[in-house]
């Protein structure tokens, strides 16, 4: 298969998407566009629609407004094509408990119509480590284990695209880290991925990331771009006597004009803001105080996004909402 | 592109739901117990009086007497002599398909015989599947007819009048001779516990996977509404077919309830009955958000079955916009089936209409659970 790159038509292609329920918008005017082998890391606060879009995507809602494709079919026409080549790991489990974790990878082969069943089976239970508890009930496993029987299964019948929603929930360090070696191996084999995640350093992995707040895309690209897109200048301020306080500082700092980002960390406070200028001029009178020393340095994703968060709520309610 | 129904897929839905219809035991348990302890609770009888019973008389004799009689019968609000007929086959025809409750023969020269003081017969044949349905009307026939003969008893046949009655009334119960109720509840127990388990087996079924969330993924899946329906049937059908056994067993060797028909025909209906029982259920889940409305749409669904099939009131005794209701009501017809096999040994043509009535049904259900199942968790 081809290497990932922005060669071909884009697998996810839709412009508009709007989804509302009773009312209240949701998903507003969204447009993604997903080249064929990327991994499109999809971010943003609880509530903000991830997993409304995802279901869009494959055929789960019927999206009030808005166009596009997945795989080249029409998400609101071929939706039963779609499903057939689409891999979806729900946010919330469902798999049935009340089976066994190899009685769920048989129906799930048996109803894409796998030849080979058994191989199949075996080859998944054998990859997520599982062949000696394979006649354990789904509902008996541990959460972490249950995400990886969500994701073997979703990925049995060897789909064209993957809809992962929040796949590493509650997962350990190792585990998280074969699940990204996984995924990364998926795409190489030609595979789109498309994941949402609460997790930086998982927004690191992917090779495109997109952030929508309160339902709106408000930064789309890589990291480096999303980040240097952002306009976001930090400067991370260090106690230098044991007596200064992080705390009392913000305490100072926070509402003053310019400062649009305030995070202690331990002894250090991490300020920043969209407006270099006004930021400059208000530490200005602040960085005369000798019991902290000041060093400005690159924005973190995290910082970016907590910035986009605040201004895009600040629109929000702007906006008579 | 894999066709709209595909066999492999429905029979990966029909595997699914047996394994979890194994690991849900105490469901399976009270699936076995219910119909037993329904059996016991329902094992008394309720009674009530029903007017209006279809009436046929065969008048042989043509003589004044008969016409009075016949007169008489028409006034009572008992008895709507629906025809005449002309021969006992016609009759025995009419009252095996339960068109008629009462057959009234007037044999030949009764008119005569009454006035020589022969005491001639006067025969009624009733039909008694449902002992209830005519006790009130045949307590009344001695009365009735002799009123409706006296005022003919004039000049020299004034002296009858004194004596005993000027003939001999005999009626004749067909079916369930000894007017033992329960061997009308107990046939039609098996359609009541039927009806109530199986329908909101499938209510269930569906809307658990949508409480579980397990829905959400069933839908991403390749699965037609069909593929889902057949899947999620199918293993009660077998579950229903175990109710079927216990009860038969517990009717024939506890209850005594006589089999004069076929069994083979219970047997075969109740697999088209169980399938339509099983598909209103699979339609409620497709109307019910949950686990709960889904309960609630199945006890309103049980009421008028109880009420207006005629298991509880003789059919005969409703008003007509009840029996409408009975009417697209499986139940009904279910129990007309069974009553007809066991009790008045009834065959194949004489069931074939009740039969089509639940394949008419079924398919009107089926029809509409398709179209309501959402693809979607809009
Ligand atoms: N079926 C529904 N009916 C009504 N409102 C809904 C429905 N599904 C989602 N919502 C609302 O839509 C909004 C977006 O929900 P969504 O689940 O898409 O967010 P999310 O980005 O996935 O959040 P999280 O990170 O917490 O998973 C929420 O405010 C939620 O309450
Ligand atoms: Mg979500």
């Amino acid at each position: 298969m081809s290497a990932p790159g922005e060669s071909g038509a884009p697998v996810i292609a839709v412009r508009g998407l709007t989804k509302r329920f009773g009312g209240r918008t949701v998903v507003d005017r969204l447009s993604l566009a997903v080249a064929p082998g990327r991994i499109m890391g999809f971010l943003g606060p609880n509530g903000s629609g991830k997993t409304t879009t995802i279901r869009m995507l494959c055929g789960l809602l019927t999206p009030d407004e808005g166009e596009g494709t997945c795989l080249g079919l029409d998400i609101r026409r071929d939706a039963a094509a779609i499903k057939r080549q689409v891999g979806y790991m729900t946010q919330k489990f469902s798999y049935y408990e009340d089976m066994s974790v190899e009685e769920n990878l048989t129906f799930v082969a048996r109803v894409y119509g796998l030849s080979g069943i058994r191989g199949h089976v075996d080859a998944a239970l054998e990859r997520l480590g599982l062949a000696d508890r394979r006649r354990q009930l789904a509902g008996e496993l541990s959460g972490g284990w249950k995400q990886r029987l969500a994701l073997a299964a979703s990925v049995l019948h060897a789909p064209r695209l993957l809809l992962l929603d929040e796949p590493t929930a509650g997962v350990d360090p190792k585990a998280r880290r074969d699940f990204w070696e996984q995924i990364h191996q998926l795409a190489d084999d030609g595979i789109t991925v498309l994941v949402s995640t609460h997790y930086m350093d998982e927004a690191e992995r992917c090779h495109q990331i997109a952030y929508i707040a309160y339902g709106q895309l408000l930064a789309e690209g890589t990291v480096a771009e999303v980040v240097a897109g952002a306009g976001l200048v930090t400067y991370t301020a260090s106690a230098q006597t044991p007596r200064a306080s992080v705390v009392e500082l913000a305490r100072r700092l926070r509402g003053l004009p310019g400062i649009d980002l305030l995070a202690p960390f331990g002894a250090a406070l991490h300020v920043g803001g969209g407006d270099a200028a006004l930021l400059e001029q208000t530490l200005a009178a602040v960085r005369a105080d000798a019991a902290f020393s000041w060093r400005r340095d690159q924005p973190s994703l995290e910082d970016v996004f907590i910035h986009l968060m605040g201004r895009s709520r600040d629109n929000f309610q702007g906006a008579g909402l | 592109m894999s066709a709209a129904f595909s066999l492999r897929r429905m029979l990966a839905m029909i595997g699914k739901e047996f394994v979890q219809m194994r690991r849900d035991r105490p469901t399976f348990a009270m699936m076995v117990g219910i119909p037993l302890l329904q059996l016991v609770l329902f094992g008394f009888a309720i009674n009530s009086d029903p007017r209006h019973l279809p009436t046929a008389v065969l008048d042989a004799d043509h003589g004044p007497f008969g016409r009075a009689l016949v007169a008489a019968l028409e006034a009572s609000t008992y008895f709507d002599v629906e025809r005449m007929v002309a021969s006992e086959a016609e009759a025995d025809h009419l009252l095996a398909r339960g068109k008629l409750q009462f057959m009234v023969s007037i044999p030949p020269d009764f008119s005569r015989q009454v006035a020589r003081g022969d005491h001639p017969a006067l025969l009624v044949e009733a039909d008694a599947t449902d002992p209830a349905a005519t006790s009130g009307a045949l307590n009344t026939l001695q009365e009735l007819a002799e009123d409706a003969i006296a005022p003919d008893l004039t000049g020299p046949l004034a002296l009858l009048k004194a004596g005993p009655p000027p003939f001999e009334l005999r009626i004749h119960r067909r079916y369930n001779e000894e007017a033992v109720s329960q061997y009308n509840v107990v046939p039609g127990l098996m359609g009541v516990v039927l009806t109530m388990t199986m329908v909101m087996m499938t209510a269930l079924s569906v809307t658990r996977e949508r409480d579980r969330g397990t829905m959400e993924n069933l839908l991403v899946m390749p699965l037609s509404p069909l593929e889902i329906m057949v899947g999620k049937i199918t293993p009660y059908v077998l579950v229903g077919y175990l109710q079927v056994a216990v009860i038969l067993a517990a009717s024939l060797w506890v209850f005594h309830v006589p089999l004069v028909g076929n069994l083979l025909l219970v047997m075969l209906s109740s697999v088209l009955y169980i399938i339509a029982n099983l598909a209103v259920g699979f339609t409620f889940s497709t109307l019910a958000r949950n686990q709960t409305q889904a309960l609630q749409l199945t006890l309103f669904y049980f009421l008028p079955s109880i009420l207006l099939s005629g298991f509880m009131f003789p059919y005969r005794g409703m008003p007509v916009w009840a029996q409408t209701i009975g009417e697209i009501l499986p139940l009904t017809h279910f129990m007309r089936i069974v009553r007809g096999v066991m009790l008045k040994g009834n065959g194949w043509t004489d069931i074939a209409g009740e039969v089509g009535m639940l394949a008419l049904i079924l398919l009107v259900v089926s029809v509409i659970a398709v179209r309501r199942f959402r693809r979607t968790l809009d």
